[in-house]
């Protein structure tokens, strides 16, 4: 299976993976469908330790859940890019042909008859 | 996975701070050292820590009828070792405790030593399990499978640490600590099952896109095995990155 195909098809589980649930409505059952893990647990806690009172509250709590959702859109906006930076530079520098540490001196130059497994010598899955 | 902020007694949140500040501390250590010794690393690391910071922040709904998020602690750990990732996923746990309210100061202890030190410690045991058994397979399938299971299992087992906390930490009046972990594993782990299944797929997928633009890196640190007498078709054209 070319390599590309088979990226392809791993975003396509993933994703396929992360709709189920809410195409078979696995949340239907609940009064307040997919509620978040960690909220569920401080549940669990008051209701198998009823006495128990949190003794900390957050230092900073965002005002409204539109500003809180905001701010984890920020987290993920900050990683996808550095990751994509990352992934640029190394692209960028493998085109260049920055010279590379164990690169073999000769068939260096890009040889696009060459099928993505021929050094590997078998389909990626 | 995330404890939030004042559920865990004092005396547990202390205890947790104290075991996992020494991960902590070593892991800090072993990335400096690590950048120092080879500057070019950096680039690989950051990437580490970005992938754990936007797979900690999707919230992702499972087939219990809740949310969950990824912890995307695997990567680092295969690309450069568990220390590492005890120092980045600290980074961001702290971040989500600080300004997400997600989490917190007094349970960054115990989050820590789940999703920062356990979880990184399974990705690497297993990562180095399903390379021992895939020897024989093609290269990028053997990579894809450890690398898959590594990150499942980290994801899994960062979150049944979570429940083990708090059952130790609210132990059920009527079945005592096994009650408790019922109950909370029944919230964590079961509903993160899925997720660690994605969490695996995608970090795979990065893996892959990795060993295609930074091979040589991945070679550098040991990731990729590099091809015994390196024949002279080697090197490849990576336009087709997919």
């Amino acid at each position: 299976m070319p390599r590309t195909l088979t990226t392809w098809l791993l975003i396509a589980a993933a994703a396929a993976i992360a709709v189920l649930p809410v195409l078979i409505g696995a949340g239907d059952h609940l009064r307040e469908p997919f509620p978040g893990a960690d909220a569920e647990a401080e549940e669990a806690v008051q209701r198998i330790d009823p006495g128990y009172e949190p003794w900390f509250t957050p230092l900073y709590e965002a005002p409204s859940s539109e500003i809180e959702s905001g701010l984890f859109a920020l987290q993920a906006a900050i990683g996808a890019g550095v990751i994509g930076y990352c992934l640029g530079v190394l692209r960028t520098r493998r085109r260049l042909g920055r010279p590379a540490v164990d690169a073999a001196p000769s068939g260096a130059a890009p040889a696009p008859g060459a099928g993505p497994e021929a050094e590997r010598g078998g389909p990626a899955r | 996975m995330h404890i939030a902020e004042g559920f865990l007694p004092w005396q547990h949140a202390a205890a947790w701070t104290a075991a996992a500040a020494p991960f902590v501390a070593h892991g800090i250590r072993t990335m400096t050292l690590a950048v120092r010794a080879d500057p070019d690393s950096k680039l690989l690391l950051g990437a580490s820590g970005a992938f754990c910071f936007v797979l900690s922040a999707l919230k992702i709904p499972s087939i219990t009828g809740s949310c969950s998020h990824p912890t995307g602690v695997g990567l680092g750990a295969v690309l450069f070792r568990p220390p590492v990732m005890a120092a980045l996923g600290t980074v961001t746990l702290l971040f989500q405790a600080l300004l997400l309210a997600h989490g917190g100061l007094t349970t960054l202890g115990a989050n820590v030593f789940s999703m920062a030190v356990v979880g990184p410690w399974a990705a690497y045991g297993t990562y180095r399990a399903v390379r021992a058994l895939t020897r024989s397979l093609p290269e990028t399938t053997a990579l894809g499978l450890a690398v898959f299971f590594a990150s499942a299992l980290a994801s899994v087992s960062a979150y049944t640490v979570t429940s083990l906390q708090l059952a130790l930490a609210h132990p059920d009046p009527a079945d005592g600590f096994l009650g408790a972990f019922a109950a909370f594993a029944a919230v964590f782990s079961l509903t993160q099952i899925p997720l660690a299944v994605i969490e695996g797929l995608v970090t795979v997928v990065v893996v892959r896109l990795l060993s295609t633009v930074g091979r040589d890196d991945l070679r550098r640190l040991g990731v990729l095995r590099s091809p015994d007498p390196a024949p002279a078709a080697a090197h490849r054209t990576d336009e087709k990155a997919g």
